[in-house]
């Protein structure tokens, strides 16, 4: 997992609430084995919508940042959704609320999920709206979003994730520094 | 302290945690399929770990298998699965491939088997894991990454979530069964509704739901955002489990049942939220939109994006349009064109049963294409032993080899572009039940009442013609 400490990059709005992981990559796309590869899949079905931000072929121009609506990532549990934003080149989604799951693979992955009020979210979207070339700051130490202006925006992260993130610690390994007491568990 | 069932589970798994971080969560029992664990496995081989507890993991084949005699759909899903056969060969995982006599939809295979007991914490790489929490269990799904860590530790990091109480007062009426309690509960709490908590279903109507309706509530927890749903055990979950091939059998029966029966909200134990839902207002629901938030009762109207709250409206409008529904329009006879009766929702004898009740001595309608899939080996036995299968083939339905089929339109089992589809499934999004399908959420009564008429049907005005 790449470590998340700042990020400056464009950002590109997906105007949508419940954005579901069916959505984020459909089910016949799940068949692989790998987590690479994914990125031609991401919104599969939207993509080849007129107006789609993500149209087929193009790269979002770069952007890193995905700007979205409540409960995005909700549904099913599969990590290919965070695997296949990742493989397409997003670094942090921005939304006014995530699901459990999908927030949960997303810090595993090193795509870092910021929740933000919808009155602070659409101020950004209207930023991104008046000039898509708009570069946004995420400085993860510091929990805060910045537009151009300088106009900046706390967030709020668990701190055991905001230290996986920036650290790029292990989860696994820190899960097994405690294997005595696994045992010890086991035992009773 | 006064402690809810939810507490009583987690403290009592519980290995470590130190201050500001998850607890490392012990996990007694994990379910595994073909689609979400090759990666973990992977993992495990990059970091040269074992399996720490096989034991403990149960595997099974269901979402990209077919259901019919047919070969498997494509390559890749004939690359997982043989992926997780040589897996669960490499690390000795019983396997329920498709020559078991045991296979089925993971989720209905753990609680037939008994591996799923009271008072475990289940995981799976699925979020319909919440069904296992129907035996008050605490039984929650993963993502991969999460997989790895169970393979390799049997604990998970796990931040504690809330605790939301929904309490059913009074009776079901007829027509109206566990499938409509959770539709109706997700369309008020909405699809976001209950993310961060665990739910706990209490009241009446819960306890007079047999352990497959208990099952079906659960079940759809996730849809409403929680992370799990629980029921406390009673009579009724021991006398389902009682005999099973994986319960404690003799002496050791009772020395469970008796430690089950702790297994409950203290009274006075606080929940952070509680929702008060009266069964006896419900009528058979249906939903309309592109999530299972957007239900309605069957005989009320489709709401008009002009009537919601301004924050929802560009969303129902989206919803209305992929649908292809005219908004303040009943959905009370419109024409469908498939209808599926299946998946870890809905797929146990007693949904069989309730299909088969409806069906009975009747034809499917001109043009509608059915199928019926059972939820496993033993349902699909069972059901045949008790005829249904022949009211279902008689009718002109397909009756077909268990797994996930139409829910997850993984195994060449889709709807069309365009089609309408009731299922008695779990979620309606865009394209779930194949690429431009539009779905229809609905019990199975329901689903077998539109399997005969054609059209969305009050199931009501077919049971007994009293209503």
């Amino acid at each position: 997992m790449t470590p998340f400490t700042t990020l400056t990059g464009r950002a590109v709005v997906l105007a949508a609430d419940d954005v579901d992981t069916d959505q984020i990559i459909p089910a016949r796309f799940l068949k692989g084995t790998a987590k690479t590869g994914l990125a031609t899949h991401l919104f599969a079905d939207w993509r080849t919508q007129p107006g789609f931000p993500l149209l087929t072929g193009g790269d979002a121009n770069g952007a890193q940042i995905l700007v979205t609506g409540v409960n995005f990532g909700c549904g099913s549990s599969r990590e290919h959704a965070p695997w296949a934003l990742v493989d397409y080149g997003f670094r942090a989604i921005v939304a006014r609320s995530f699901a459990d799951i999908f927030k949960e693979n997303a810090t595993k992955n090193g795509l870092l999920p910021v929740a933000l009020p919808g009155a602070v979210c659409s101020q950004i979207e209207r930023a991104i709206n008046a000039n898509p070339a708009t570069q946004l700051r995420i400085d993860l130490p510091s929990q805060r979003v910045t537009l151009p202006d300088g106009t900046a925006f706390g967030f709020e992260i668990d701190a055991f994730s905001k230290h996986c993130l920036t650290s790029g610690l292990d989860e696994l390994g820190y899960i097994l520094s405690f294997a005595d007491r696994i045992t010890t568990h086991e035992r009773r | 302290m006064k402690r809810t069932l939810f507490d009583k589970i987690w403290d009592a798994h519980v290995v470590a945690e130190e201050p500001g971080r998850p607890a490392v969560l012990y996990v007694d029992l994990h379910l595994v399929h073909e689609v979400t664990s090759p990666q973990a496995f992977a993992g495990l081989g990059q970091r040269g770990l074992p399996v720490r507890r096989p034991d403990r993991t149960v595997a099974t084949m269901d979402h990209s298998i077919p259901t019919t005699a047919l070969v498997v759909v494509d390559d890749a899903a004939r690359t997982q699965l043989r992926t997780l056969a040589a897996n669960c060969a490499k690390h000795s995982i019983t396997l329920h491939d498709l020559k078991s006599e045991q296979q089925g939809i993971v989720h209905v295979i753990g609680p037939e088997l008994g591996v799923t007991q009271p008072g475990m914490t289940i995981v799976c790489g699925d979020s319909h894991t919440s069904t296992h929490g129907a035996f008050g269990a605490l039984a929650f799904g993963i993502g991969t990454s999460e997989v790895e860590h169970v393979l390799a530790s049997q604990c998970l990091l796990q931040r504690k979530p809330k605790t939301l109480e929904v309490r059913f007062e009074g009776t079901l009426s007829a027509g109206a069964s566990a499938k409509d309690l959770v539709l109706a509960m997700i369309a008020e709490l909405g699809v976001g509704g209950a993310t961060g908590h665990v739910i706990e279903y209490t009241g009446p109507a819960i306890r007079a739901l047999d352990m497959e309706g208990r099952m079906t509530v659960c079940n759809m927890s996730i849809e409403a955002g929680a992370r799990a749903g629980m029921i406390a055990p009673d009579e009724t979950t021991f006398a389902y489990l009682a005999g099973r091939p994986h319960v404690p059998q003799g002496a050791e029966w009772a020395k469970a049942v008796a430690t089950w029966c702790e297994l409950r909200s203290d009274d006075g134990a606080q929940f952070d939220r509680t929702l008060v839902i009266d069964a006896s207002q419900i009528e058979p629901m249906i939903t309309f939109g592109t999530n299972p938030g957007m239900g309605i009762p069957i005989s009320a109207r489709v709401p008009s994006p002009d009537d919601v709250d301004p924050a929802h409206r560009a969303g129902l409008a989206k919803a209305l349009r992929y649908m292809g529904l005219p908004p303040g329009e009943p959905l009370l006879g419109r024409p469908i064109d498939v209808v599926f009766i299946g998946s870890c929702t809905n797929a146990r004898l007693t949904d069989m049963r309730a299909a088969a009740s409806v069906m009975r001595g009747h034809k499917v309608a001109a043009g509608v294409r059915v199928l019926v899939v059972p939820g496993s080996k033993a349902v699909k036995r069972q059901a045949e032993a008790e005829g249904l299968d022949q009211v279902f083939r008689d009718a002109g339905a397909e009756w077909r080899d268990p797994g996930c089929s139409m829910c997850i339109a993984m195994n060449g089992d889709a709807i069309e572009p365009g089609q309408y589809a009731v299922s008695t499934s779990n979620r309606n999004f865009e394209g779930r039940q194949g690429r431009g399908g539009r779905t229809f959420l609905a019990s199975p009564l329901t689903a077998a009442a539109a399997a005969i008429t054609g059209r969305i049907t009050d199931v009501r005005t077919l049971l007994g013609g009293a209503q």
